[in-house]
C-alpha cells in the first residue's frame, strides 16, 4: 500500500514568490495520478517536493503513511524518471538500471536478475551493454524507466518523459507506459503540460494554474464538467470556444443573447440553475468545438440551427474545423467533411445547447 | 580541412571572385601562413636545445660547420647527467613536489568545486568568484611578502615549501576549470544519483569524477605545470643544493661563475622538459576538451 497524501503544500522562493500556494491532494494506491497545467503553475514543484529534491516551506506530504518532510530522497523510497533521461553517460545501460540497486547493496544475481526483467519488459535486453550516447531518445528513456522500475519503488515520478520526443515516438512510449503501469501498478505521479498525454494515461487529472489546483477528477470528468473557465478552455483540443453572452428571459424559459441578432434559448433543465443570472454583465458560454456542427435533422430538443459565413476552413480528413466570428469571439466549429464548408461563404450551422457552460467572469467559476 | 579539400575536388569550376568557397580558401592560406611563422618561432629553440644537447664541448666551441646540425652526435651529456648524483637530487625533488602539489591541488579543487557549484550554499557565488580572483595576482608580486610567512614558518631552504607554496597557485585556477566543468553536468544527474540512493560524496566519486574526467585532465596537467617549471619561488627559498628542483638546480649546477657547460645545460633542458612533453602527447585530445568545455560554460 503506497499512498501519497499532500496537505497544504506551500512552495515560497525568497521576495515572497509562492510556486505552490497550500494544495491538498490524495492519491491512492496503484493510482495514476497526472498533474497538468501551463508552464510555472507549480506542477513541477510539486513533483519536486514529494520527490524531496525541493524543500517544502510549510504543510505536509505523507507517503505510506509517514510524513516525509524531512527524509532525504534515497529514503522515500521513489523513483523518477527526468525530462531529459539523466542518465549516467559514462555507464552502459545495464550499469545505468543496476546503480540504485548497488548502492542499496542487493545481492549481485538479484540485481541481474531484476535488470533482466525490466529490460524484458521494456523490450531493451539488446542494448543492456551500450552506453546512453548510442541510444536513441525513446531507447534512453525506456532506460531512464527501467532504472526506476528494477527498484520497485512505492512511488514513479515522471517529470514531463515525453517532452524531449517527436511527435509520433511520444504516442508510442505514451502507449508504453501506460502499459507498463498495467503490469506494474504503482503508485504514480506524473507531470505534463500536455493535456492528451493527461487525458489518454491518468486515472486522476490534477489541472493546476498559478500553484493552485484548479480541478482534480477524471479524464471524463474534467472534459465534460470542467469546474472553472481555466480548466474549460486547458482541456481538449482544439479549445472550447468562449462567446460573451447574456441571459434574457423568455416566453417559457431563458434565452442566451450572444449578439443581437443571435440567441439561443437555454436547455429546460439548465433554467432553474441560471435564473439568477438573468439581465447580469460578464457571463461567458463556453461550448465546444464539437457541439458546432453542420445542420442535421434534430435528434434533440436543445440543437439550434444558424447562419453564419465561414472565414477559414481547415480539412483534417476525418473532420473538417470551420473558424468563423461570433461578435469580436473566434469561434470553431467541427463539421463533416462532406458538409461542403467554403471559406468567405455563409453555411446553415447547429449549435448543441445541451451540452454548454456558463461561465461567471468574474470568478471564474462555471455555473 | 577535409571538407574544404573535398568541396574543391567535387565542383571543379573556378570559383567566383568574392564567393564564399574563394574567401574559404583564402582563410585556409591566411591561418597556414599566420600557423607556420608560429611553428618556426615555437620549435626553433627545443631544436636548437636538442642540437646542442647531442654535441660535444668541443664541437660547441667550435667556430666552424653549421650550428644547427651535430656533426658528431654523442651522448656524453646525458650520461653525465644521470650519473651525477646531484642532478638526480634535483630531479627526484621535482619528482615528488610536483606528485604533492598535482595530488593536494587537484584534491582541494575538486573538493572546492563541487561544493561550490553543486551545493548551493549561501555565499558561494561570492567564493567562486573569489577563488577566480586570487588566481589573478601575479606570484612574482607575493614572493617577498611570502618570504615572512615562509620565514615563521621556518621551512626556508626546504622542499617542503613547495608543497605548501604551490597549490596556492595551482588550487584558483584548477578550481575554476573545475567549476566550470562541474556546472556543465546536468542538475538532473546528480538529482537521478540522489534518489538511486548516492550521498553527496558517491556522487562525486561515482558521477561527477567519471564524467568530468577530461576537465579534471585540464586541471591536473596545469597543476602539473605549476609545480614542475616553476623558477622563482624554489630560486628565492631554497638555497642549498640538496633541497634545489631541476628548473633552479640546472642553473646553479651546471654555470659556474662565467662558465656555461652549454652541452650539459641543454641535456639537462632536454631532460627536464621530456615530462610534460609526453604528459601533454598523450593527454592532449582531454586537455582541449577540457578547456573548451570550461570556457563556455563557466
Amino acid at each position: 500500500m503506497s499512498q501519497v497524501s499532500i496537505r497544504k503544500i506551500v512552495k515560497a522562493y525568497e521576495g515572497d514568490v509562492q510556486a505552490v500556494k497550500g494544495i491538498d491532494l490524495e492519491i491512492d494506491d496503484h493510482e495514476f495520478v497526472v498533474l497538468v497545467g501551463p508552464s510555472g503553475c507549480g506542477k513541477s514543484t510539486t513533483l519536486r517536493m514529494i520527490a524531496g529534491l525541493e524543500e517544502i516551506t510549510s504543510g505536509e506530504i505523507w507517503i505510506d503513511g509517514g510524513v516525509v518532510n524531512d527524509v532525504p530522497p534515497k529514503d522515500r523510497d521513489i523513483a523518477m524518471v527526468f525530462q531529459n533521461y539523466a542518465l549516467y553517460p559514462h555507464m552502459s545501460v545495464f550499469e545505468n538500471m543496476a546503480f540504485g540497486l548497488k548502492l542499496r547493496k542487493f545481492p549481485k544475481e538479484e540485481i541481474r536478475r531484476r535488470v533482466d526483467d525490466a529490460a524484458k519488459m521494456l523490450d531493451i535486453q539488446m542494448l543492456l551493454d551500450r552506453k546512453p550516447k548510442a541510444l536513441s531518445g525513446g531507447q534512453r528513456q525506456r532506460v531512464a524507466m527501467g532504472r526506476a522500475i528494477v527498484r520497485n519503488p512505492k512511488v514513479f515520478l515522471f517529470d514531463e518523459p515525453l517532452s524531449n520526443l517527436d511527435a509520433k515516438l511520444r504516442v508510442q512510449m505514451r502507449t508504453e507506459i501506460k502499459k507498463v503501469h498495467q503490469l506494474v501498478p504503482t503508485t504514480t505521479v506524473y507531470v505534463t503540460h500536455d493535456q492528451v498525454e493527461a487525458m489518454t494515461l491518468a486515472d486522476r487529472v490534477v489541472v493546476m494554474n498559478h500553484g493552485v489546483i484548479e480541478q482534480v477528477g477524471t479524464p471524463n470528468d474534467l472534459y465534460h464538467s470542467p469546474a472553472t473557465k481555466f480548466v474549460a478552455g486547458f482541456i481538449g483540443s482544439p479549445a472550447m470556444n468562449f462567446i460573451p453572452c447574456q441571459l434574457e428571459q423568455a416566453a417559457g424559459g431563458l434565452n442566451i443573447r450572444l449578439t443581437d441578432k443571435l440567441s439561443f434559448p437555454v436547455p429546460a433543465d439548465r433554467t432553474a440553475r441560471y435564473t439568477s443570472q438573468v439581465g447580469k454583465a460578464g457571463l461567458t458560454l463556453g461550448l465546444r468545438p464539437e457541439h458546432i456542427a453542420e445542420t442535421r435533422p434534430h435528434t434533440e430538443p436543445n440543437q439550434h440551427d444558424f447562419d453564419m459565413v465561414i472565414d477559414v476552413v481547415e480539412p483534417m480528413g476525418m473532420e473538417t474545423m470551420v473558424y468563423f466570428t461570433i461578435g469580436a469571439a473566434e469561434i470553431c466549429g467541427r463539421v463533416n467533411p462532406n458538409a461542403g464548408a467554403t471559406a468567405m461563404q455563409s453555411m446553415k450551422l447547429r449549435a448543441d445547447l445541451s451540452n454548454m457552460h456558463l461561465i461567471d467572469d468574474g470568478t471564474g467559476k462555471v455555473l | 580541412m577535409t571538407s574544404v579539400t573535398a568541396t574543391a575536388d567535387a565542383v571543379p569550376r573556378k570559383a567566383k571572385v568574392g564567393s564564399l568557397e574563394r574567401q574559404n580558401r583564402w582563410a585556409l592560406r591566411g591561418s597556414f601562413a599566420a600557423l607556420s611563422v608560429f611553428v618556426v618561432i615555437f620549435l626553433v629553440p627545443p631544436f636548437y636545445m636538442i642540437m646542442t644537447s647531442l654535441k660535444s664541448s668541443a664541437e660547441i666551441s667550435a667556430q666552424k660547420g653549421s650550428p644547427w646540425i651535430a656533426q658528431n652526435p654523442t651522448l656524453d651529456n646525458f650520461a653525465y647527467l644521470v650519473t651525477n648524483e646531484q642532478f638526480q637530487r634535483y630531479f627526484l625533488n621535482s619528482v615528488w613536489v610536483t606528485a604533492l602539489v598535482v595530488l593536494l591541488s587537484m584534491t582541494i579543487a575538486i573538493l572546492a568545486a563541487f561544493s561550490l557549484s553543486r551545493m548551493g550554499f549561501k555565499g558561494s557565488h561570492v567564493i567562486s568568484t573569489g577563488v577566480f580572483l586570487t588566481y589573478l595576482v601575479p606570484p612574482s608580486l607575493l614572493f617577498i611578502p611570502l618570504f615572512q610567512v615562509v620565514g615563521s614558518l621556518g621551512l626556508i631552504n626546504n622542499t617542503w615549501v613547495l608543497v605548501l607554496l604551490f597549490p596556492t597557485l595551482a588550487v584558483p585556477f584548477c578550481t575554476w576549470i573545475m567549476i566550470g566543468y562541474f556546472s556543465s553536468i546536468p542538475k538532473e544527474l546528480d538529482e537521478a544519483a540522489l534518489i538511486d540512493g548516492a550521498s553527496y560524496p558517491q556522487i562525486l566519486l561515482k558521477i561527477f569524477i567519471p564524467v568530468a574526467l577530461p576537465g579534471i585532465i585540464a586541471a591536473t596537467i596545469f597543476a602539473f605545470t605549476v609545480g614542475w617549471g616553476a623558477f622563482l619561488y624554489p630560486l628565492a627559498y631554497l638555497y642549498s643544493a640538496d633541497q634545489a628542483v631541476l628548473t633552479v638546480g640546472i642553473v646553479r649546477e651546471l654555470i659556474r661563475g662565467d662558465v656555461f657547460a652549454w652541452g650539459t645545460i641543454m641535456a639537462a633542458c632536454v631532460m627536464g622538459a621530456a615530462p610534460p612533453i609526453i604528459i601533454y602527447t598523450f593527454l592532449m585530445d582531454y586537455y582541449v576538451a577540457g578547456l573548451t568545455a570550461g570556457a563556455t560554460k563557466g
